[in-house]
């Protein structure tokens, strides 16, 4: 940080209000629906209602007749058969990876893919089109269920595949060197009577990852260069992509993401109907848009999650750690994402967590079904193993009748072992989990709070209470391209930043980084305005458009600020010795006496000074500068991490169980992060409460549901039960800050923290308040329905399920005809 | 998304809706706000040929006191409904049950009326009506008549507005000093019920003397819970009472089985919660 002798001045550390909300909220901005070229044409595309069925045929006679259609097109009319969706993370050398189409070419194998696309004057024209085309469809068998899609003679979702299983990876640390061998470790506790050894099977639903505004491009072709305007997270990866895809030159295409309405990695990804819309432009020589409708989104917009975890724990009767093995299954869908199958590697390195675990395996066996695909979901990988290992130590400290938050302790790493490397081979660099814990005890009364539970166990009442932990921690920052490189992930993991000086003394910050909701505006100024001394008010930030940031990897993995914010502060370093140089011309004096502080360039032990502006403006004049450099300030910066940073945090949360409803209460919910350096704590808090209502609705609300045909069931904000600010209390949250010591701003990352923590905390509490009634696990989310039902099996009332109607009208979208109160569904 | 085309009308008259009604034939619709409507069609699971807005008719948004009676008129926006004096006085149950619907965007635009003839089992505000004894006046080309809510409901979505009719006011007896409550259990604050209890007690001297009991999502139409009903009167309003008449609750119930909620379950619910339902009103 540049020193100031006010350090009130100093613009980190401040609680600034976004200075991009008054337009995003208000919605008076540019989100790219609302860009519309002169001449524009409006894409629908008609999808499939079958999970899994063969093209008999495809009629779009009809539809090309309707009033306003420029064109109804197949993957054969398009002459698109040769294209194919990229898949950016081939995690093993033989991973399977199937071609994925633009639209369906001879089958189709989940339902929403796309089968043909009709291009209209208007949206309603198309959308009118759109129900004229006929497909005949042969339906196949679904594949839903991951251990029957491996089992010997299951159907296969690729036949020419052979298998349904994409790929196997797995980190053995006795292999690897970084630890003991866990088989190894299993056998000694087997054998050892003053050993244990817990197993448990654990279930992560698919989730839908409902970011706010569903996804949209538009293609304009008409210029030398092709412009896609696309709510995306990754504007400089669709270029590239699209180059990849289509073998359109990189220099023939400029991608801008406007202002975009969230994505949570939900806008990760490449999409069919995006490189669809760039052939179609090329075709028509016309813009053409494609927005989807929320029902679209929903249904095939990559989900998130999808996983089940077999995970088996050893530990010494006295509660130390010996081995820790996770054999993952993880659901990929119908094919595999831009970086689907690399999502559970990346919580590989996690499973582990904060604790000293000597020995450990990890595999993950990647399966086809017939479903939507999955790929990065806030947290991407982490929250899927922060709950493994949340969970299996609290079942752990069941097994030995420990005090789950001890247990803890005795096992995690103290603060005085940092740096540590642990059994994965990363090195922690920072930490301190006991004073994070300390911290959330006393702002939750945790002692309090277990005495009350004992007093309403022992008076055995109606409502119960139960105390969920979660000392979580996560690697984020994405990433060492090394380490990228070593995984054999399609990428780099650097970011770009350059820095204008304008004429007036204005400063342009261009950042890679792809803002999409994070308020990067406001935090990379008040990062900038220290380090320039100019004010807040001067700094604008752009980003998102390849235009005027040609060199970005973009917004995920929380390392917008700890990669990319880096990068801004290298080229604002660089900005000051340029600077230095002019100011050494300008004042008559040798460039090593200059000193900067505040914004003025001073001579050492003289009050002559020049302010940044000034020199800026001397810059541009360039009537008078020195000999044998250029005249400007401007500067570029490329940051390369060296390691990823590792947020931690304890999370606490009090969970009210009434056991004659199953109804679950969240009371009251503290959590103590340990984010590092903060920016703006204000943007750093939002980001946690966002993160915490992620995290918790998977513990407790939401979940993608499949009926036996492959048919999402859930599928609209009717059924799909997100929470809103009624259903969930208010949070405490504070943060605690070790400085990272792998950047030099100190800072962590805390995007994804909220939600990578809080979600086995909720479970461990709700357990935690029905255990003594004999209840061992629920499956999330955790409804009144399931919890009802485990107290009744816990007590020995079998409760006889009636089967359920997974169409049953009365929930309000049920309601089209009287006599077919089935709706449409097939 | 957008709906598939249809024509509009927005008529200034009960008797031009009605004649409106009429020249649409069977496949125009009633627009009464268009909660439910408007959905339906954006997902194109509607293709009416034409619209009937209802939102021009002034007649139809007042709320008048009528003797013993409170008329209703069905284009009052829920919003209106729970802030409305005469509700507040005499239909605390009704007041207290349009609170929990939805979110107060949807109670701004969703009517009382609408919602009553869409009919939808898992809406909060039928069983109201039931339990309430209130009356339907409905319009036809041939002049009104008046359906008790008895035979209002027939089925799930279908009421007893016939073909070419319109729902124009709702009546309900008044209720003043009688404890209500409305329990609601779903599954996040904003979602439709899994079950939920209307309770209506007059209260004399601590013995229930009067009992009003309807249920939300436990059948094809709202029902109204009798035999709780005959089990509380002439009872002390106490936790024993309430717990034997819930016992009855589920009496003459079809109770749907869907992803949130199986019949079993439902049906246990409808009973912890017409146990707390009596009390909560009783309290």
């Amino acid at each position: 940080m540049t020193a100031t002798a006010d350090s009130t001045a100093l613009e980190f550390g401040k609680s600034r209000t976004r200075k991009e909300d008054a337009r995003l909220i208000t919605g008076r901005t540019r989100y790219t629906d609302s860009i519309t070229p002169s001449g524009c044409l409006h894409v629908a595309v008609v999808r499939s209602p079958l999970s899994h069925a063969k093209i008999l045929s495809i009629d779009t006679a009809e539809a090309k007749k309707a009033p306003g259609v420029h064109g109804v097109y197949t993957l054969a009319d398009l002459g698109a058969e040769a294209v194919g969706m990229p898949c950016a993370w081939p995690i093993t050398p033989d991973q399977k990876a199937p071609q994925r189409p633009v639209l369906a070419k001879d089958a189709v194998h989940f339902a929403g893919e796309g089968v043909a696309v009709v291009v209209a004057r208007t949206l309603a024209e198309a959308k009118d089109a759109a129900e004229l085309v006929e497909v005949d469809y042969d339906p196949l068998d679904p594949v839903l269920d991951m251990e029957a899609a491996l089992a010997e003679g299951a159907t296969l979702v690729h036949p020419d595949l052979g298998t349904n299983e994409s790929a196997t990876w797995v980190f053995d640390s006795g292999e690897a060197g970084t630890g003991g061998s866990v088989s190894d470790a299993i056998a000694a506790a087997e054998a050892d009577p003053d050993q244990v050894v817990v197993k448990r099977r654990f279930r992560q639903q698919r989730l839908v990852p409902a970011f706010m505004e569903p996804r949209s491009c538009v293609v304009d072709p008409t210029g030398e260069q092709i412009v896609i305007w696309a709510a995306t997270q990754v504007p400089h990866i669709l270029r590239t992509m699209t180059t990849v895809t289509l073998g359109v030159p990189e220099s023939k295409l400029r991608v801008i993401a406007p202002d975009v309405g969230g994505g949570f990695g939900g806008k990760i990804g490449v999409l069919p109907e995006e490189m669809m819309t760039v052939l179609l432009a090329q075709k028509l020589r016309k813009p053409v848009k494609w927005t989807e409708t929320r029902s679209e989104c929903m249904l095939t917009a990559h989900h998130g999650r999808d996983q089940i975890q077999d995970i088996t724990i050893t530990a010494k009767k006295d509660g130390t750690i010996t081995g820790l093995d996770v054999k993952l299954l993880a659901d990929m869908g119908a094919y595999l994402g831009l970086v689907g199958p690399g999502v559970p590697v990346l919580g590989a390195f996690m499973f582990n967590a904060i604790y000293k675990v000597p020995a450990y395996r990890f595999s993950t066996t990647n399966v086809f079904t017939t479903k939507t695909l999955t790929d990065a979901y806030r947290g991407a990988g982490r929250p899927e193993a922060t709950f493994g290992i949340e969970r299996i130590i609290d079942e752990l400290a069941v097994e030995l009748g420990r005090e789950p938050l001890e247990l803890r302790e005795q096992n995690w790493i103290k603060h005085e072992e940092f740096p540590f490397t642990t059994v994965c081979g990363l090195t922690y660099d920072s930490g301190d989990y006991e004073q994070a814990t300390a911290r959330a005890k006393e702002l939750f009364d945790y002692d309090g709070l277990r005495r009350e539970q004992a007093e309403r166990r022992a008076n055995g009442d109606r409502v119960q209470l139960g105390i969920g932990i979660s000392t979580f921690t996560e690697m984020c920052g994405l990433a060492p391209s090394r380490v990228l490189g070593s995984l054999a992930y399609g990428a780099g993991g650097w970011e770009a930043a350059s820095i204008r000086m304008l004429a007036t003394g204005k400063v342009e910050v261009i950042t890679g980084a792809s803002a999409h909701g994070q308020g990067h505006e406001t935090a990379f100024s008040q990062i900038v305005a220290d380090k320039l001394g100019v004010p807040f008010e001067d700094v604008e930030v752009l980003h998102g458009d390849t235009a005027s940031s040609p060199k970005g990897l973009d917004t995920y993995g929380s390392r917008s600020l700890v990669v990319g914010g880096i990068a801004i502060t290298m080229a604002a370093d660089k900005v000051i010795e340029k600077a230095k140089k002019f100011a050494a011309h300008m004042l008559e004096a040798d460039v090593s006496d200059i000193e900067f502080n505040a914004g003025q360039f001073t001579v050492r032990g003289t009050g002559a000074g020049k302010a940044i502006q000034e020199i800026a403006f001397a810059a541009f004049m360039a009537h008078d500068y020195p000999e044998g450099i250029e005249p400007s300030l401007d500067s570029d910066a490329v940051y390369d991490p060296e390691n990823f940073s590792f947020p931690h945090g304890t999370h606490l949360a009090a969970m009210e169980v009434d056991t004659d409803t199953g109804r679950v209460t969240l009371r009251q919910y503290v959590c103590v992060d340990d984010i590092g350096n903060v920016v703006n704590p204000l943007i750093a808090e939002g980001q946690v409460h966002g993160g915490l209502a992620q995290g918790i609705a998977q513990a407790l609300f939401e979940e993608a549901n499949y009926d036996d045909q492959g048919t999402l069931v859930n599928g609209t904000f009717v059924d799909y039960t997100l929470p809103s600010a009624a259903d969930l209390p208010s949070f405490t949250t504070e943060i605690v800050s070790t400085p990272a010591t792998s950047n030099p701003l100190g800072v962590k990352g805390v995007g994804e923290a909220g939600t990578i923590a809080s979600t086995p905390a909720i479970v461990n509490g709700v357990l935690d308040a029905v255990r003594h009634l004999g209840v061992k696990d629920i499956e999330m989310p955790t409804t009144s329905q399931r919890v009802w039902r485990a107290i009744q099996a816990a007590q020995g009332h079998s409760t006889q399920e009636t089967p359920i109607d997974t169409h049953s009208p009365g929930a309000g979208l049920g309601s089209i005809d009287p006599n077919n109160p089935q709706g449409e569904v097939q | 998304m957008i709906p598939a085309k249809f024509d509009y009308v927005k008529p200034a008259s009960v008797a031009e809706a009605v004649t409106a009604l009429r020249e649409g034939g069977e496949d125009a619709k009633i627009l009464a706000g268009g909660q439910s409507l408007l959905p339906v069609l954006r997902l194109r699971m509607a293709a009416p040929s034409v619209v009937i807005d209802l939102g021009g008719i002034a007649e139809l948004r007042q709320i008048r006191e009528e003797g013993d009676r409170i008329a209703i008129g069905a284009m009052v926006p829920h919003h209106d409904v729970m802030r409305d004096d005469l509700v507040k006085q005499h239909l605390t149950l009704l007041q207290q049950a349009t609170e929990t619907v939805a979110d107060p965007q949807v109670r701004h635009r969703g009517t009382l009326g609408g919602a009553l003839a869409h009919a939808d089992p898992a809406g909060d505000l039928g069983a109201v009506a039931l339990a309430l004894e209130a009356e339907f006046v409905i319009a036809g080309a041939d002049g009104t008549r008046t359906v008790s809510a008895s035979d209002f409901f027939v089925d799930y979505f279908t009421t007893a507005i016939g073909e070419g009719e319109i729902l124009t006011e709702m009546r309900f007896p008044k209720y003043t000093g009688w404890k209500t409550h409305y329990e609601k259990f779903n599954r996040v604050a904003q979602a439709w019920s899994m079950v939920a209890i209307a309770v209506a007690l007059k209260v004399d001297g601590g013995s229930i003397s009067e009992a009003r009991v309807g249920l939300t999502n436990m059948g094809t139409t709202p029902i109204r819970a009798s035999g709780v009903e005959a089990a509380l009167v002439g009872q002390q309003a106490s936790a024993d009472a309430a717990k034997a008449a819930a016992e009855h609750v589920t009496e003459g119930t079809a109770a749907p089985s869907d992803a949130d909620a199986a019949a079993d379950y439902r049906e246990h619910l409808a009973r912890v919660l017409t146990g707390r339902a009596v009390l909560a009103a009783a309290g």
